[in-house]
């Protein structure tokens, strides 16, 4: 069984602004019954261009449905411009994250929604444009190429998760390796990796991010161990922790706390982040 | 939560019976039967009678058991053992619909240089003889074909097949594990040398299978070590498993009537209940020729793993031929095998039944399949598209 956050589950549940808008002034259309996915995007805008109405219908699993509703939540309210930034990513993070080899419904969602934006600018997407790489899902180059910027991809098999292609016969394959390797060269010249740009957070980001962190890089570390760690409180840039199981009477830890979940903090984090314990 | 079990082909419970004869060999009976002393002894006996309940419920001679840690393990023994057995051989014959034990195996042995035949299916899952007589060639060595299919239930004339096959004098593998417990097999009267099962679907725990070798039949052991099974599977023998296979097997031909009838009886008015109360559904599968307790039923237009997590939020456990539900991206090959079409393929759905389930679950799955239905309808696209095509909209 899949590991569904309860976000995914609610939105698959409870889905928000299911529907078709009549007379939209944007509508999108990607996926079809043969892929096994679609999803169909209907927006309306208000005098001040900002997206009053969205909504949307899929077919398609349970992270598609979810991902369709985050998407439709997501964007009403802000302008086209403010919708067209909105990346696959942001639906996955908005849900909690998703399982990977999901990933490719948080790409139909951004995909649906681009197509949507093309539609009431009156432009065309021509797929004919591309060269169509996966035969078996008709995913293009371009959209191979964009997932894998987009999602910083290295493995056929990640490619596979985001966007399908390689899902089927398997043929494509060697064409898919070629590509990746084409554009992670590209982006390793366009920017040098040497350091992590950050930008600036707001609070709510910064906490997020934080029990992000915790979630993904140091209670497993931890609880590996026999240990475990709870968040207390965030003051400004002071992270206070209670630690839990072997940890809590550990003599080394302090030096857990520390030099490991202060270093991993400032490395996803901020660089001025400090970690204080609270005995519980 | 209420829970309603009908995945019984993906497992099943284990019986209070089977539990019950396997606790002592957990404690105090630990021997090791193959010991010189009496504590030895008193579990090889055990393991004796085990082998003797099974062989009584395929009609085999006890000889004939080997006992496996589980179905896969008894399918790779089987057709790796034969084609060790016969190294100037290099071709096999199966068919396109096989579970990943053999299916996987079959692609693997492709990939060694081995020339694989896989036969089709059609659109209700049935093989064509024909294919299959015109398949052999002086380098056959083996063939193996699923008894039955464990998304659609499909049974195979596993006997007319073992007719042809043996005709040819080839070794002859059947993959058995969705069959035995609900169909009667008697390997005396019959022309099949190799069969595999697995205890998990009749009621035994999961690590316990069992490959039948017909006797006189060439093969060489997969699992290489010690005297156990006669030399032809090492490996110090699971006791407490054994003796539960030995009881599931033993309730097995017991409850095998129950099986053809009442619960034959429950799976039949599910899918006549289903087809009555939801449009747009079809079932997969040939339904002269099937397994009594599955229902492999697609429904148009939704996704399958939809359709599951909404059940399952009801206690209802059943499992899905999509695409979805395995991590892969196409639907079952089973569905593909079959050319089932694409409106329906994703959102097949799969009820299987055991003799622990009731009318009454019937009738639970029976009121909340429907409005599931609609509700995923009203949310896909292709619905509205659809009802508007026939002039509903």
């Amino acid at each position: 069984m899949w590991d569904y956050t309860e976000k995914v589950k609610d939105h698959f549940l409870n889905p928000r602004n299911v529907g078709e808008i009549e007379g939209p002034d944007g509508a999108g259309e990607v996926g079809s019954l043969a892929c096994g996915d679609a999803l169909r995007l209907t927006f309306k805008l208000d005098e001040s261009k900002r997206i009053k109405d969205v909504k949307f219908k899929t077919f398609g699993c349970a992270s598609a449905i979810a991902s369709s509703s985050a998407l439709t939540e997501i964007i009403k309210g802000m302008t086209i411009e403010e919708a067209e930034k909105v990346t696959n990513q942001d639906i996955a993070s908005y849900l909690g994250g998703l399982p990977e080899e999901k990933m490719h419904c948080s790409v139909m969602g951004k995909e649906a929604l681009e197509a949507a934006i093309a539609n009431y600018r009156g432009q065309k997407v021509v797929k004919e444009d591309f060269e169509i790489v996966c035969k078996c899902f008709g995913v293009t180059d371009r959209e191979i190429i964009k997932a894998i910027q987009e999602n910083d991809l290295r493995t056929v098999e990640q490619v596979t998760y985001y966007t399908k292609a390689g899902g089927g016969c398997g043929q494509c394959h060697p064409k898919i390796e070629a590509i990746i390797e084409k554009v992670r060269k590209e982006m390793e010249k366009e920017a040098p990796p040497p350091k992590l740009e950050k930008k600036k957070l707001t609070n709510i980001q910064k906490i997020k991010l934080i029990e992000e962190t915790l979630g993904r890089e140091i209670i497993p570390a931890l609880k590996a161990d026999g240990g475990d760690l709870d968040l207390i409180d965030i003051e400004g840039n002071k992270v206070l922790v209670a630690l839990r199981g072997k940890c809590s009477f550990c003599p080394s830890s302090e030096f857990t706390l520390k030099q490991y979940v202060e270093t991993k903090l400032r490395e996803f984090v901020s660089e001025d982040i400090e970690v204080e314990e609270v005995r519980p | 939560m209420k829970i309603v079990y009908v995945d019984n082909n993906a497992t099943t419970k284990v019986s209070p019976e089977v539990l019950e004869e396997m606790l002592p060999y957990f404690s105090e009976l630990y021997g090791n039967p193959s010991s010189m002393h009496f504590f030895g002894g008193q579990v090889q006996k055990k393991v004796n009678e085990a082998r003797e309940k099974v062989a009584d419920l395929l009609g085999a001679d006890p000889s004939e058991i080997v006992f496996t840690s589980c179905g896969t393990e008894s399918d790779n023994a089987a057709i790796l053992g034969t084609l060790d057995s016969y190294p100037e051989k290099r071709h096999l014959i199966t068919s396109r619909v096989e579970h990943p034990a053999v299916g996987n195996v079959s692609t693997y042995l492709g990939r060694k240089g081995y020339r694989v035949t896989e036969l089709s299916v059609d659109r209700e899952g049935r093989l064509d003889l024909d294919e299959l007589r015109e398949s052999f060639t002086d380098e056959t060595a083996l063939v193996t074909i699923m008894y039955a299919n464990n998304e659609t239930g499909v049974i195979f004339p596993i006997e007319e097949i073992g007719e042809i096959v043996k005709a040819k004098g080839i070794s002859f593998h059947t993959d058995a594990v969705q069959t035995v417990g609900k169909v009667p097999i008697n390997q005396k009267k019959s022309r099949v040398d190799m069969l595999s099962l697995s205890g998990h679907k009749l009621h035994a725990p999961k690590g316990i299978g069992v490959l039948y070798i017909r006797k006189g039949t060439k093969f060489s052991p997969f699992m290489i070590g010690g005297h156990q099974e006669k030399g032809r599977r090492g490996g110090t023998e699971n006791v407490p498993y054994i003796i539960g296979l030995g009881k599931a097997c033993e309730l097995a031909k017991k409850h095998l009537d129950e099986e053809n009838t009442r619960i034959k009886t429950l799976r039949d008015y599910l899918e006549a209940k289903i087809l009555e109360k939801i449009p747009n559904t079809l079932i997969n599968g040939d339904p002269l020729n099937r397994l009594p307790n599955t229902v492999s039923v697609s429904f148009e237009y939704v996704e399958g793993e939809s359709i599951l997590l909404l059940l399952s939020d009801l206690g209802i456990c059943a499992s899905s031929g999509s695409a979805c539900t395995s991590g892969s991206l196409e639907p079952s090959h089973v569905l593909r095998a079959m050319g089932v079409p694409f409106t329906a393929a994703h959102g097949s759905i799969r009820f299987s039944l055991s003799i622990y389930n009731t009318k009454e679950e019937m009738d639970y799955i029976i009121e909340h399949l429907p409005p599931i239905i609609q509700r995923l309808r009203d949310i896909s696209p292709f619905w509205k598209d659809y009802l508007k095509s026939q002039g509903k909209g």
